[in-house]
């Protein structure tokens, strides 16, 4: 077709096409799968500072599941994931809710309530840990201001510190629970409300009949990404509460952290790796066949 | 939308979210505050407080005077760190991400739905899965403690996100117009070039945005794979706030805070519309 020009084989023509196409996608799929076989393997295995070969069978995971370490930090995860969530949930709801009432400066109370999410888990659990200090937030100003009977030291105490995590992991990601629901409530089909208001139906009736009904979706949604967040929380705590005080805020990602590189125990800390992974899947898998049924159920409506 | 006459009492709602707003910004003005008081200031009554007279020199200690771990620079090294991971991972992963999502989506070839199947699980996966592959991969060859090496893990990984992105934005470009350019002999480059690079605006923002903050704010993998003066900001934070558990410098170690958080918060300000995107983007895959 092209004259005058040396015709250059097709593959060779092709080659920086191709390429381009197949390195960075086989790229990542590949590092996904090798890596997580590869962490599979290593959790199988009696690999301690080094990683060898080798098969220990189970003993990595009983072994983990048997520390104490471990154990508070699953009791901390169900406590975690299950206030965290249902309450930065309802709190993104409620703010969804108060935003949806045509008031002024939605725009910059929608930024406001946002903000927390664009900063790093590090910077925001550092000044949250100054706030919840006795000796040096809330506490010590209520103290300064004469009220010195009063007391705020979860921080430290060692039953209410994972709360602390709880009202800092709230502060920063309901904003997101937020804008899923305010873009859900905006999508509630007008001309229904207008007939229900027709019919004499108050707000709090059209509230709870029709438009939250119509939110489920966006709930399961916002409920899923929330609980894999908690799952994987690791710089928030990290910067609180360190895990302490002792273990008493301890959780999966930092016994992981604190098996591979403070006590060179790789074999436990993969199979640790491991299952976290598990009780992800424990929560996505329920998902995807829910969202399976979801759109089969669209493809036949 | 909604007609004024739903609301129970304009004022109730007004009250509220004028105190739910005021609490999420307490944290904000009391670490701005406390980034202009004195160090005695703060010792003498308690991280909340108004400053006396405003002490700038908070911010000069913390950007380069400070020491953390035996080095007295400031926090100015580390930030250049995460500049220097940042920028071109933001970039490698949102183009090579572009190039990708336009051949799943539009290109086609054989086992396309598949691979991208294996990427976007990349979203799922904990981070702790990936944590031994990483250190191994990256002692081998020769990026361990470098920041070549965490601008190759970001920019892998990243992919799963930027992939999902465009391949979600491209996927509503008619395939008209591509087959019309492929008859007319534009091969799959400058079909890039010329019809969906002038095309991708919009979602290259919200690309960058999203790679940006969220590599930025990253900590993990920072900590695991560098320590000392190869270390991201984030990290350097923490190793702050240790190395201060001692003798208190709430002032400086304020000042350093708001440092760390500014690149992001300003992107936020000015992208804000974007950010969001990127959030409700990645929530409804």
């Amino acid at each position: 077709m092209r004259l005058g020009r040396p015709a250059l084989p097709e593959w060779v023509r092709r080659l920086p096409e191709v390429l381009m196409i197949w390195v960075p996608l086989l790229l990542s799929a590949a590092h996904l799968v090798s890596f997580s076989l590869w962490t599979i393997w290593i959790s199988f295995t009696p690999s301690t500072l080094v990683p060898v070969s080798g098969w220990v069978g189970l003993r990595n995971y009983t072994a983990v599941t048997a520390s104490r370490n471990w154990q508070i930090a699953f009791d901390n995860l169900l406590l975690f994931g299950c206030a965290f969530v249902v309450l930065s949930a309802a709190t993104g709801l409620i703010l969804a809710i108060l935003l949806d009432q045509r008031i002024r400066g939605e725009n910059l109370l929608r930024s406001i309530f946002l903000y927390p999410l664009a900063v790093s888990f590090v910077v925001t659990g550092t000044v949250w840990s100054w706030l919840l200090n006795p000796g040096l937030g809330i506490q010590k100003l209520v103290h300064d201001l004469g009220w010195t009977s009063f007391k705020f030291d979860w921080l430290i105490d060692r039953d209410m510190a994972i709360w602390t995590i709880v009202v800092a992991a709230i502060w920063q990601s309901s904003g997101f629970a937020m804008a899923l629901f305010l873009a859900g409530l905006r999508s509630v089909d007008a001309d229904i409300i207008k007939a229900a208001q027709i019919d004499g139906a108050g707000p709090v009736r059209i509230y709870r009949r029709i438009i939250l009904p119509s939110l489920w979706p966006i709930t399961v949604t916002v409920v899923v990404i929330q609980l894999q967040f908690a799952i994987s929380t690791f710089d928030l705590v990290r910067a609180l509460t360190n895990g302490g005080p002792g273990i008493a805020t301890q959780l999966p990602a930092l016994v992981v952290y604190d098996l591979m590189f403070q006590r060179s125990l790789l074999g436990r800390g993969a199979a640790a790796a491991v299952l976290m992974l598990l009780i992800l899947l424990a929560v996505l898998l329920p998902y995807a066949g829910w969202r399976y049924v979801q759109r089969r159920r669209a493809l036949h409506a | 939308m909604r007609e004024r006459s739903f609301a129970p009492s304009r004022i109730f709602i007004y009250l509220a979210v004028a105190l739910i707003a005021a609490a999420w910004l307490a944290p904000l003005a009391v670490v701005v505050l406390n980034s202009l008081r004195t160090n005695e200031e703060i010792a003498q009554g308690s991280m909340i407080g108004w400053p006396q007279h405003l002490a700038w020199s908070n911010y000069a200690a913390a950007w380069s005077g400070f020491c953390v771990a035996e080095t007295c620079a400031g926090i100015r090294p580390y930030m250049l760190n995460s500049a220097l991971v940042t920028i071109p991972a933001t970039i490698f992963s949102t183009l090579l991400g572009a190039i990708a999502g336009y051949a799943v989506s539009l290109w086609r070839f054989r086992g396309d739905n598949w691979i991208y199947g294996i990427v976007t699980l990349g979203l799922f996966l904990p981070q702790q899965m990936r944590l031994l592959p990483w250190t191994i991969v990256l002692r081998d060859i020769g990026l361990i403690n470098t920041l070549a090496g965490l601008v190759l893990i970001h920019t892998i990984q990243g992919l799963s996100f930027t992939t999902l992105f465009c391949r979600n934005y491209y996927v509503a470009i008619p395939h008209e117009l591509i087959r019309a350019a492929r008859i007319d002999g534009a091969g799959f480059f400058r079909i890039f070039w010329r019809i969906i690079l002038p095309l991708s605006g919009p979602i290259l923002i919200v690309t960058v945005i999203w790679q940006f903050t969220h590599i930025w704010n990253e900590f993990l993998y920072g900590v695991t794979f560098t320590t000392g003066q190869q270390q991201p900001v984030t990290a350097a934070l923490i190793a702050l706030s240790a190395a201060v558990a001692d003798i208190p410098q709430h002032g400086v170690q304020s000042a350093a805070v708001i440092i760390a958080a500014l690149p992001t918060l300003l992107i936020y300000l000015l992208g804000g519309k974007y950010f969001v995107r990127g959030l409700t983007a990645g929530a409804v895959k």
